[in-house]
C-alpha cells in the first residue's frame, strides 16, 4: 500500500486561540451567501423593503431629541440635537445589532450545525458583515442630514481625522461580535446569560454616551465619570462626533488606542471561547 | 489494494445521559478540579457500554467505543447496526458536527457529508439562489455551482420553479433540489446518511443509481449509513457492523448484511419465553396462554400453523382475535382474523394455517390483536411471536435470495 497523504486529522484537542484564517476564506463564498441571504431576506414581503434601514434610525434619533434634548434639556453644544444623536444611534445600532444577532448563534443554527460543518465562525463574522451593509446605507442619510446642516453653517467639522472612521467602524462591529461570541459560547450549556445579554444591551447604551456629550457626565454627575470615561464604546462613540463636528486633527488617533487595545482583547476571549465551544456544542446544547 | 483515502483509529465518544442542571454544574466543576490537578477526567472511566434497553448504573455512555477501521479509494462502506448502536455518532464526528473523546481520524481528502437534504434552505430564497446557498454550506465554491447549474436545476427536475421562492414548493420538489446539490458535490470522501428513505421510488431509483456512480466511475470513496439491507447490498462492497457502540465485524458487505439479518434473527426467532415478562401476556381482560408455530422451523413447502390460546377473564363472550404478519422491515405482509365464542373454560384457542408456498424465506414477526365483538380493544402484543421460514434446496440454478416480501408458486406454461 502507498504511503497516504492526509489532508484533514480529526482528534479531540484543539489549540486554545486558532481562528482558522485559510479555512475561513475557502468558504468565503458561504460568508458572500449568507451576507445575501440576511440583507436580502429581511425585508421580503415589504413595501418599502430597506427603507426600512432608514426609517429606523431617523425616528428614534427624533424621538431621542424630543425626550432628552426637549424634555431633560440635554445640551449638545454648538451641534444640532438631531444631528448629534443621529451620528450615535447609528454607531450604537451597529455595535447593538452586531452583539445581540452574534449572541445566540450556536442555539439559532443548531439544525444547521448538527447537521454539516463548515468553519462555524463564518455565521457570527456574516451577521457583522451583513450589519455593515446596513450601516453604510444609514451612514448616507446620516451625511445627508450632515451637508444640509453643514452648508446652512452650523457646524466647524468635520476634521482630518475622518480617515479614522473605518477603524471606528471595525471597532464597533468587532466589540459586538466578540460579546457576541462570549455570550454564545457560555449559553449552549447553561442558558441563564441570555437573559442577561438581553437587557445588558440597553442598559450598555446608557453609559456609552449614545444621547449625551461625556464632558456632562463630568458637569453634573462626577462620581460615575469614570465608568463612562473608561468604557471603550462611549470612546469610540466620542471620538466619532469630534471627527464630525469639531476641527480636531490627526492627533486624535492617540485616543484610538485604548478602545482599540480593549476590542482586541474581547475578540481574542470571546475567539478562544467559541473555538473551545464549537468543537461539541452540539452535544449539550 | 487501492489508496487508503480515510483511517479511524480506535475512536470513542463519551455522552451524558439525562438532563443539564445543576447536577451537570458540580460535574463540571469536578472535572475542571482533576483537570488543573493535571488528572484526567474522572467520568470518562465510568462510562457503560452503550446498551439501551438495560438500565445502567453509570449516567455516562459510551455512544461509541474504541472503532478503527479503514476505507480505500473507490470503496463504498456500509455502515449498518440497530437503532443506537452508535451509527449516527460515528457520521458525526466523522462530518466533524462534534469532535471525539478519544482517537484520531484521518482523511486523505475533503470529507463531504450528507446527513440531511437540504440543509439551511431558506424559504423566502428562489430555487437557484438556495441551489448556491445550499451548496456553499455543502463545501463548494461559488465557481464550482455556477459551471454545475444546469445539469443541477435539470437533475432536479424543477425547471419551471427554479425562481420561484422555495417555501411554493411541494415537499418533495424541495427534496429533489436539495439531493440534485448534494449529487453534484464533488468532495474525495462523501458520508451519507439514510437520505434515501425519503422520496418516491423513481426519485430513489435516481439517488442509488448516482451514488453507484460516484463510486465506480469517478473513484470516489463513499461511506452509507442505511437500514436499508437492499441498498447496501447493491451500492457498497464493502461493510462495517456496529453493536452496542463497539464494530464487531469488518468485511464485505454482502458478509455484513447476513451477520446483520443474523443478529436480527437470533434475537428475534424465539417463541416468547412466558417468564421473562408475564406482564406484558396479561392485561385485566385477557391473559395470553401460548403462542407457538408449527413446525418449528418450517421450510418455505411447508404449512405454517399459529397457534394462539388465550383465556378471556372479563364476561365478553365473543372475541375478535387478530393478527398482522411482519417482516424485519416491519412492512405488513398481511393481517388476518377472525371471530371467536370462548368455550366453557373461558379460553379461546385457535390456529390459523398459512399455505405453502406463500411466505418468502425471512424472518417473520407477529402481532397480536383482539378486541370485542363490537371491536372495542382488549388486547395488544407487538412482536408476540416471530419465527423463520427457511429456503428449500431449489433445482435451479439460482441460489440467490428470491427478492420479495412473498414468494407464490405460481403457474408457468408454455404456450
Amino acid at each position: 500500500m502507498s504511503q497516504t497523504q492526509w489532508r484533514e486529522i480529526i482528534t479531540p484537542k484543539k489549540k486554545l486561540i486558532s481562528l482558522n484564517l485559510r479555512e475561513i476564506w475557502n468558504y468565503r463564498d458561504l460568508l458572500f451567501l449568507f451576507v445575501k441571504r440576511d440583507v436580502v431576506t429581511i425585508y421580503k414581503q415589504t413595501i418599502l423593503g430597506p427603507l426600512w434601514f432608514l426609517i429606523q434610525p431617523l425616528f428614534t434619533s427624533l424621538i431621542y431629541t424630543i425626550i432628552f434634548n426637549g424634555v431633560a434639556e440635554v445640551k449638545t453644544g454648538e451641534v444640532p440635537p438631531f444631528l448629534f444623536n443621529l451620528s450615535g444611534v447609528i454607531l450604537w445600532n451597529y455595535f447593538a445589532d452586531c452583539f445581540s444577532q452574534t449572541s445566540d448563534t450556536f442555539k439559532k443554527n443548531e439544525d444547521i450545525f448538527g447537521k454539516v460543518y463548515f468553519p462555524r465562525a463564518v455565521m457570527p463574522l456574516s451577521i457583522v458583515v451583513s450589519n455593515l451593509v446596513k450601516l453604510g446605507i444609514q451612514l448616507l442619510i446620516f451625511l445627508s442630514v450632515f451637508l444640509y446642516y453643514y452648508f446652512s453653517g452650523a457646524l466647524n467639522g468635520p476634521s482630518l481625522g475622518v480617515i479614522y472612521m473605518p477603524i471606528l467602524i471595525i471597532l464597533m462591529g468587532i466589540s459586538g461580535l466578540s460579546l457576541g461570541l462570549i455570550t454564545s459560547s457560555l449559553t449552549t450549556k447553561y442558558r441563564d446569560l441570555v437573559f442577561l445579554a438581553a437587557f445588558g444591551i440597553q442598559l450598555l447604551m446608557f453609559m456609552s454616551a449614545v444621547m449625551y456629550p461625556i464632558e456632562m457626565v463630568a458637569e453634573k454627575l462626577p462620581v460615575i465619570e469614570p465608568y463612562i470615561k473608561y468604557n471603550p464604546l462611549a470612546v469610540t462613540i466620542d471620538l466619532a462626533r469630534q471627527i464630525y463636528f469639531f476641527d480636531g486633527g490627526l492627533d486624535l488617533g492617540v485616543t484610538l488606542l485604548y478602545p482599540l487595545a480593549c476590542c482586541l482583547a474581547l475578540f481574542l476571549i470571546g475567539l478562544a471561547l467559541f473555538n473551545k465551544t464549537e468543537k461539541s456544542f452540539i452535544d449539550t446544547i | 489494494m487501492s489508496n487508503l483515502m480515510l483511517e479511524v483509529e480506535e475512536v470513542s465518544k463519551l455522552y451524558r445521559l439525562g438532563v443539564i442542571g445543576t447536577g451537570t454544574l458540580s460535574h463540571d466543576l469536578n472535572r475542571w478540579w482533576h483537570l488543573i490537578r493535571g488528572k484526567g477526567d474522572p467520568y470518562a472511566l465510568v462510562g457503560e457500554e452503550n446498551k439501551r434497553t438495560e438500565l445502567g448504573d453509570s449516567s455516562f455512555v459510551w455512544a461509541i467505543q474504541d472503532i478503527s477501521f479503514q476505507v480505500g479509494q473507490g470503496d463504498v462502506l456500509g455502515i449498518v447496526g440497530k437503532n443506537g448502536a452508535g451509527k449516527s455518532t460515528l457520521l458525526k464526528i466523522l462530518s466533524k458536527v462534534t469532535s471525539p473523546t478519544k482517537g484520531t481520524i484521518k482523511a486523505a481528502g475533503r470529507i463531504a457529508s450528507l446527513l440531511e437534504v437540504g440543509t439551511g434552505f431558506h424559504p423566502e430564497l428562489t430555487g437557484r439562489e438556495n441551489i448556491f446557498l445550499n451548496g456553499a454550506i455543502l463545501g463548494m465554491t461559488k465557481k464550482e455551482i455556477r459551471s454545475k447549474l444546469d445539469e443541477i436545476v435539470e437533475f432536479s427536475g424543477c425547471t419551471r420553479y427554479i425562481d420561484t421562492p422555495v417555501k411554493r414548493y411541494s415537499s418533495g420538489m424541495k427534496v429533489r433540489l436539495a439531493f440534485a446539490v448534494a449529487a453534484h458535490l464533488e468532495p474525495e470522501i462523501l458520508v451519507v446518511d439514510e437520505v434515501l428513505a425519503v422520496g418516491d421510488a423513481e426519485f430513489q431509483k435516481k439517488a442509488v443509481g448516482k451514488m453507484k456512480d460516484i463510486s465506480n466511475s469517478q473513484g470516489r470513496t463513499v461511506l452509507f449509513v442505511s437500514h436499508n439491507m437492499a441498498a447496501v447490498r447493491s451500492i457498497c462492497n464493502k461493510g462495517v457492523l456496529l453493536q452496542n457502540g463497539r464494530l464487531t465485524h469488518n468485511d464485505k458487505a454482502d458478509t455484513i448484511v447476513d451477520e446483520y439479518l443474523k443478529l436480527n434473527s437470533e434475537q428475534l426467532v424465539k417463541n416468547i419465553s412466558y417468564e421473562d415478562d408475564p406482564k406484558k401476556l396479561e392485561n385485566e381482560e385477557i391473559k395470553v396462554l401460548n403462542v407457538s408455530i408449527s413446525p418449528d422451523v418450517p421450510t418455505i413447502e411447508d404449512e405454517v400453523y399459529l397457534n394462539f390460546e388465550v383465556e378471556v377473564k372479563s364476561n365478553v363472550e365473543t372475541i375478535n382475535l387478530a393478527f398482522d404478519l411482519l417482516n424485519l422491515q416491519e412492512t405488513i405482509v398481511f393481517g388476518s382474523g377472525d371471530k371467536f365464542k370462548k368455550n366453557l373454560e373461558g379460553k379461546v384457542h385457535v390456529s390459523c394455517k398459512i399455505p405453502a408456498n406463500l411466505l418468502n424465506d425471512d424472518v417473520y414477526l407477529v402481532n397480536l390483536y383482539i378486541a370485542s365483538e363490537s371491536m372495542r380493544p382488549m388486547y395488544q402484543c407487538a412482536q408476540v411471536v416471530s419465527f423463520e421460514i427457511r429456503d428449500k434446496v431449489r433445482d435451479y440454478a439460482y441460489y440467490g435470495k428470491i427478492n420479495g416480501v412473498v414468494r407464490p408458486k405460481l403457474d408457468w406454461n408454455i404456450i
